[in-house]
């Protein structure tokens, strides 16, 4: 996998954030490469998901920069920087509760299935061709996550760890060049987990996408990862291949203690 | 597909009941059947319906507490009022009521336009306390215009009739806290209907497009919604404008229902927009069958119970509190649901479906 002539998708240089005089992040640098599944560890509190708070453009980094496929992504907007191609789940899930399953999936598709307001109160024009495209296209995406069958139910009555990949699906819809997974495996049990993994590998070769993700399930990760990242206190321990960095004496140090 | 033919369903429901609300009032209009108290309140109800309607598109379906809605159907009313004063007055009827909607609609939504831009900055009660503010504003300074028309024009002044420096012949239209009067008076049931039946058509349709998926999605999850790459504001926005544009549409119609129009802490006030909010919570938030029949009980009430004087209010009171318990309180909504099945069970997989 790890092949060094492959393409760098996402090149993150040296950014940084404080939240009054506390370093959340400080100089976190990342390269990953296009099709590539990659790990961010670390014990709670060191600044995960302040990086993907920083990647998705809801931080504004004080330094460095953010390129992702050759555009620089450094302080855009988060819907900006959604278009240019990154989605992301959220460690506490964040559905729209109230809207059906295929529906969450549909707002998913929005921004690259276009009608015009006029068409969309009227019904007229594009909007049956248009709507037909996105349901087709919404029912694909929850085949893929065996969430087809219950497409019409309210997303807050699914079982969380549908929940979980409902939220993946929806992301996946925007079409993004690169996923952030907030703990996918969140309060799963270990054969969700399992199942879980088995579809990131199905996504990521299926999608030929790129993925990165925080996670705590040590079995998620040295079973999927290609390389690790591992941050403590903001500040980055170690990088490298998955068995390397887990064997590296002061990632051991940093998760169990002295 | 469950659902896509229950939304379905449930839409021709509401919008058979309108017809059929439509076919009892005419056929007891045409009957004698109805006293002149209930002729009177045939085009209120009217505009009332498509007020909570145009209301639930902010409060239900985008999520917003807006207390300002009397405000837009000031602005419908008066631009209406105006325009059928000066350039409709030589229009046959029927035109002039029509341009008179499409002016009032689009006046409306300018105002909603404007107001909207900064006020949907704010969150909840900020949001609600500040459109109240716009309500009340846009209702005080109609009631301090003046405005004239005569060969070189319309004038207007915050002063007084004099102060409008207009040429002999010319016309005062409105005179400030007085209003404008000699109005035509032109609007009628059937009018009202058809501009509710809009109403529906538009709010309904949009809910159903990609548009309205997305001002759910704001209301449900703002973050995960910018996640996606929805733009907030722009979604909002829209959804304040066309109730606002609606809102309009129905002060159109109140405007054309009367000889003399004058802008009242009573019509255009906030106690008229809370009316509306109750309309709308009372109904159900976000359900605009619902909100539509709370209008019509909600309206006649009050009426009705004239014969109990003193005790009118009160009564009226007690009927918001219990039909608040019917449509919220989870007991009662349980055993609606177990009746429902009871009654129409057709399939069994729709009721499986659970609740919506």
């Amino acid at each position: 996998m790890a092949d060094t002539n492959e393409k760098v998708l996402l090149d993150v240089e040296g950014i940084s954030i404080s939240f009054g005089g506390l370093k959340a992040v400080n100089n976190f640098s990342i390269k990953i490469k296009k099709n590539e599944l990659y790990g961010l560890i670390g014990p709670n509190g060191a600044g995960k998901t302040t990086v993907f708070n920083l990647l998705t453009g809801v931080y504004k980094p004080d330094t460095g920069r953010i390129i992702l496929d050759g555009d620089a992504l450094t302080g855009k907007k988060t819907i900006e920087i959604n278009r240019s191609g990154i989605a992301r789940t959220f460690q506490n899930i964040r559905l729209f509760s109230n809207l059906s399953v295929i529906d969450n999936v549909k707002v998913g598709l929005h921004q690259h299935h276009e009608y015009s307001l006029f068409e969309g109160v009227t019904h007229l024009g594009r909007y049956r061709r248009v709507e037909k495209e996105m349901t087709d296209k919404a029912h694909e995406l929850l085949k893929v996550f065996e969430l087809d069958e219950s497409a019409e139910f309210k997303a807050s009555q699914l079982p969380y760890g549908k929940q979980r990949k409902l939220e993946i699906a929806r992301a996946l819809a925007t079409d993004p060049k690169l996923l952030l997974l907030d703990e996918p495996a969140a309060g799963m049990n270990p054969q969700e987990t399992q199942e879980l993994m088995d579809t990131i590998r199905f996504v990521r070769d299926k999608f030929d996408m790129t993925v990165l993700l925080i996670e705590h399930d040590m079995k998620l990760v040295s079973g999927i990862c290609d390389r690790l990242t591992v941050l403590n206190f903001g500040q980055m321990l170690a990088e490298g291949e998955t068995k390397t960095v887990l064997n590296n004496p002061d990632v051991i140090k940093a998760y169990l203690g002295d | 597909m469950n659902t896509t033919s229950k939304t379905f369903r449930s839409n021709i429901i509401t919008l058979g009941l309108v017809l059929a609300f439509y076919a009892v009032m005419e056929a007891m209009l045409k009957g004698g059947m109805l006293s002149s108290l209930m002729k009177g309140l045939l085009v209120p109800l009217c505009y009332y319906m498509i007020l909570a309607v145009s209301l639930n598109l902010v409060v239900g379906i985008s999520g917003e507490l807006s207390l300002g809605h009397a405000g837009f159907m000031c602005v419908g009313a008066f631009v209406s009022a105006v325009f059928a004063r000066t350039l409709g007055a030589n229009l046959p009827g029927m035109v002039e009521l029509i341009v008179a909607v499409i002016i009032g609609a689009v006046f409306a939504a300018i105002f909603g336009f404007l107001i909207g831009i900064p006020v949907l900055r704010l969150r909840g009660d900020y949001l609600a306390i500040v459109t109240l503010a716009f309500g009340e504003i846009i209702k005080n300074v109609i009631n301090a215009v003046y405005l004239g028309v005569d060969s070189n024009g319309l004038h207007v002044s915050l002063k007084d009739v004099k102060s409008l420096g207009l040429e002999d012949g010319g016309e005062v239209i409105i005179k400030g806290a007085q209003g404008i009067g000699s109005l035509p008076r032109n609007s009628t049931f059937t009018f009202g209907i058809i501009l509710l039946l809009i109403t529906l058509f538009i709010v309904i349709n949009l809910i159903n497009s990609r548009h309205g998926r997305a001002i759910m999605s704001i209301r449900d999850n703002r973050i995960a919604a910018e996640s996606v790459g929805l733009s907030v504001s722009k979604y909002k926005l829209t959804a304040f404008v066309i109730s606002a544009a609606l809102a309009g549409v129905a002060g159109v119609l109140y405007s054309h229902n009367l000889a003399n129009l004058q802008a009242t802490s009573k019509n255009f006030g906030y106690n008229q927009s809370i009316m509306i909010l109750v309309f709308v919570v009372l109904g159900g938030i976000g359900n605009i069958r619902g909100s539509m029949i709370a209008a019509v009980v909600l309206t006649i009430l009050p009426e009705k119970l004239r014969f109990l004087s003193d005790y009118r209010m009160l009564i009226y009171a007690i009927v918001l509190i219990v039909m608040m318990i019917i449509n919220s309180a989870p007991k009662v909504v349980e055993w609606r649901k177990v009746m429902a099945e009871k009654y129409f069970k057709k399939d069994k997989k729709n009721a499986d479906g659970g609740e919506v």
